[in-house]
């Protein structure tokens, strides 16, 4: 089995008046098929930055990256334009939809746009949106549905070419929890299709759905962590029915 | 209280007032809430247990004054607190003042500790929102559930602002 991302000393500086500013600073990292990781790390560390070089919204100046066990980083812009269609999906906190089209046109773009017929790329686009609890509002306009809606067709159209990878940037930002739980729901249905997540994070709740965790501190991942196993529910379950007392 | 008198002696040996000055510069404005003759009945606890030992010192215009040291017993269970991970009910009182005192002795990196402790909320809060997501949305168990999460976020939360404040004064 191939890994899904794979990168090796990966770089970005940034220039300013004094020293450059090392945003990513030699990152190591492998993410597996149908892995997901989410990465935390105070504002600043460059783990948004982390995440526009591992979908080729921006290059690095040192290091290698793989997608797929394909080489990427040398790339022209045109050829990572076509890979990113088929095989990144992107999701942002600002939902970045098109506002003159409706959430079921949104969604289904990217398959058009890498060349499904019309009515397998429709029947996707409502499969998913279905799936997320937003068809009856696959005919609005995206000023016509809430932040939570308008994420959640943002969420179908990252996932309707069914990606190799899918890079989320504070996916939860501005979400009620009933909105949250269902795209936390639809990241865990990812597993299953083999597909790998990279969630950059704050909130917590999402931090903790994914395999495996990564902290961030000035450009540098500090900490790798699996978060599968650990406190048994039953510890949980016993600190929440605990009333004190002894009788 | 034991473990962190425990842990206020593990730099060097106190008496009883200095103990209580470290204690209430820790809590700034809750550490006029303590009660002083905690301190005090603590301190004995602890030489009865065996983990710290009193020495007399004598002063030349004042009454004697005893010193207190951590024993061998006392600066292990002062170890093995620093590293506990169990989320206790009085956190996040316990908790600042293990990061204090694991600063203030060198026995443990305060930023490790906060990873560590980040790293049991995390899985905590990833079960809790296992069992919601087993539960009908309108449940009451469910609404139970939301209540344990959010708390669980909120000390998440505060834990990233003391992982700031412990890699910027350790940066200094």
């Amino acid at each position: 089995m191939s890994n899904a991302i794979e990168a090796r000393g990966l770089q970005r500086r940034y220039p300013t008046d004094g020293p450059p500013v090392r945003a990513v600073d030699g990152v190591d990292l492998v993410v597996e098929e149908g892995e997901s990781v989410s990465v935390m790390g105070p504002s600043g560390c460059g783990k948004s930055t982390l995440l526009h070089l591992l979908g080729g919204l921006e290059r690095p100046d040192a290091g290698e990256l793989y997608l797929g066990g394909r080489r990427v980083d040398g790339l022209s812009e045109a050829a990572w334009a076509v890979l990113r269609r088929r095989a990144v999906g992107f999701v942002f906190q600002a939902f970045h939809l098109v506002d003159e089209l409706t959430s079921v046109e949104n969604v289904e773009l990217p398959a058009l746009l890498v060349g499904a017929p019309r009515r397998d790329a429709r029947r996707r686009a409502m499969d998913l949106l279905e799936r997320l609890g937003v068809a009856e509002r696959a005919g609005h306009l995206p000023d016509r549905l809430s932040g939570g809606e308008r994420q959640r067709v943002a969420v179908a159209r990252a996932l309707v070419n069914q990606p190799l990878v899918v890079l989320a940037d504070e996916p939860t930002g501005n979400l009620d929890s009933h909105a949250t739980g269902d795209i936390l729901r639809l990241f865990a249905d990812l597993h299953e299709a083999r597909q790998a997540l990279l969630i950059v994070t704050h909130d917590a709740r999402v931090a903790s759905t994914a395999d495996r965790l990564l902290t961030m501190r000035d450009g540098a991942i500090v900490a790798q962590t699996r978060l599968g196993q650990g406190t048994p529910a039953a510890g949980v379950l016993a600190r929440l029915a605990d009333l004190g007392g002894e009788g | 209280m034991r473990d962190v008198m425990l842990s206020l002696l593990a730099k060097e040996p106190a008496h009883g007032y200095e103990l209580r000055q470290r204690l209430e510069g820790a809590l700034g404005p809750a550490g006029g809430a303590l009660n002083p003759g905690q301190v005090y009945v603590t301190l004995s606890r602890l030489e009865r247990a065996g983990l710290v030992e009193a020495r007399e010192v004598a002063q030349p215009s004042h009454p004697d004054k005893k010193v207190y040291e951590l024993t061998a017993a006392g600066r292990e269970r002062v170890q093995q607190w620093l590293t506990d991970v169990t989320w206790s009910k009085v956190a996040p009182l316990e908790f600042h003042l293990k990061l204090v005192a694991a600063a203030a002795t060198r026995l443990a990196d305060p930023v490790a500790l906060v990873d560590a402790q980040r790293l049991e909320l995390l899985r905590e809060l990833r079960q809790l929102q296992e069992l919601a997501l087993a539960e009908a949305p309108d449940s009451d168990g469910a609404l139970l559930l939301e209540g344990a999460s959010l708390r669980l976020q909120a000390d998440i939360r505060w834990l990233e602002l003391c992982e700031r404040r412990w890699v910027e004064r350790e940066s200094r």
